[in-house]
């Protein structure tokens, strides 16, 4: 990445207006990219001193700002108690923990990373994010504006709910990017079923989801029906990584272990 | 260009220069700290690892404007500790150094790790030392070195 000028905001407003002087100038996060992307810049914006870096308790949620450092929600034992810890542990398998020092909650949300390790566990999860100018909204609506908005985001909302969940990244090396990633979780019979690194962006399994909340009992054929139509659903591409067919394979078998996972820790 | 402050191996300085220059070549060509080492400077082996507030970072994705006010310690001020000293004998010791290019950033994490966690299991070394890649030793030396500083070092950490 090519950096003209680095500014250190002292507001958001400040950031904002700087934000927005110029289509180049961007809000920096933990700065993973900053030698990977070949990016011009006219100017980097730094949040560093506005204070978003705090992970807030409240009786009904989790607020961690933009701020925060993947480490930081890796290690923190209260969120490990929502479902049964995805969010700790989809990050606690990226990089090591010298990146993961480095890296922000931030920067990971707003890059829309299809290989993302927390954006799959999150939506997942009842996760909502909030912008500077946009407010609230789901995480999932989030993903889906088409517009790179010029807007900041300030934090997320994770709502404390004690579900089951299963999270696997499926990786060909310790440090390397998901070939694929599956994230379900079951809250009150209600299950969600998210696919990452396909290698597009982490999406529900609509219908799979659907099918599988209307059945009364889970049995061993609805768990194999429901991986079916998820993958028959979603769509999976080729890269360097993996073949569209080998990701397809991949995503079924981790659904299928996932729903059981939810299904017998019930139980 | 900027003027940005912060400690360097618990000395308080200051330096011009741009805020988007990587912590790492400011380390090695300005401060001659060139026990920081380049391998991919991507942020993948570990080997230019410093602590920031006693946190281990990667210092070759870290923009020198970010380190304002803090404090760093490279592993020429750690090497001044009696840590230091124990961790250097246990990788002595269990042969954990060959080449010795990764050894700076094992040194660090292990650090990191002991600071944090001072009688850490096998799998607890691996976790804090897998962001540093070594392609000699295949780890278990290090490993190792590890649990032998914590056990020669008990208290220090």
């Amino acid at each position: 990445m090519e950096i003209f000028n680095y500014f250190k905001a002292q507001t958001i407003e400040e950031a904002y207006k700087k934000l927005n002087e110029n289509p180049s100038n961007l809000i920096i996060g933990g700065g993973a990219w900053l030698r990977l992307s070949s990016k011009v810049v006219e100017t980097a914006i730094d949040l560093i001193q506005i204070g978003l870096s705090q992970i807030v308790e409240t009786e009904s949620s989790f607020e961690i700002g933009a701020s925060v450092t993947l480490r930081e929600v890796e290690k923190n034992e209260s969120l490990a108690n929502l479902y049964s810890s995805i969010v700790n542990n989809g990050v606690h398998g990226i990089m090591g923990v010298a990146l993961r020092n480095l890296v922000t909650v931030g920067g990971s949300i707003f890059g829309k990373y299809s290989f993302s390790d927390l954006i799959t566990p999150l939506l997942a999860m009842n996760t909502e994010v909030e912008m500077y100018k946009g407010g609230r909204m789901p995480l999932e609506d989030f993903l889906k504006l088409r517009t790179r908005e010029k807007d900041i985001l300030l934090k997320i909302i994770i709502q404390k709910e004690e579900g089951l969940g299963y999270y696997y990244k499926m990786k060909k090396t310790g440090l390397d990017f998901a070939v694929i990633n599956v994230a379900v979780t079951k809250l009150n019979s209600k299950f969600k079923i998210v696919v990452g690194a396909r290698p597009s962006l982490a999406t529900f399994a609509v219908k799979a989801m659907e099918y599988v909340n209307n059945q009364s009992k889970i049995t061993p054929e609805v768990i194999e029906e429901t991986a079916k139509i998820a993958v028959e659903e979603l769509k999976f591409g080729t890269n360097s990584k993996a073949s569209e067919e080998y990701r397809t394979e991949l995503a079924q078998v981790y659904i299928r272990r996932g729903l059981k996972e939810v299904t017998n820790n019930e139980n | 260009m900027a003027k940005i402050k912060f400690t360097l191996n618990n000395k308080v300085v200051e330096i011009e220069e741009s805020p988007t220059a990587r912590l790492l070549d400011i380390l090695r060509d300005k401060y001659d700290f060139v026990g920081v080492k380049e391998g991919c400077g991507e942020g993948e082996c570990g080997a230019c690892a410093v602590l920031i507030n006693d946190k281990i970072v990667n210092s070759c994705i870290v923009p020198l404007g970010t380190v304002e006010g803090k404090s760093i310690v490279t592993i020429e001020g750690f090497s001044k500790t009696k840590r230091h000293e124990v961790l250097r004998e246990s990788f002595e010791e269990e042969g954990a150094v060959q080449c010795g290019f990764c050894t700076p950033g094992m040194l660090i994490a292990s650090e990191s790790l002991l600071n944090t966690n001072p009688h850490p299991t096998d799998e607890e070394i691996k976790i804090g030392l897998s962001g540093n890649l070594c392609r000699c030793t295949g780890y278990n030396m290090i490993i190792k070195a590890v649990k032998s500083a914590s056990k020669k070092g008990d208290g220090l950490w």
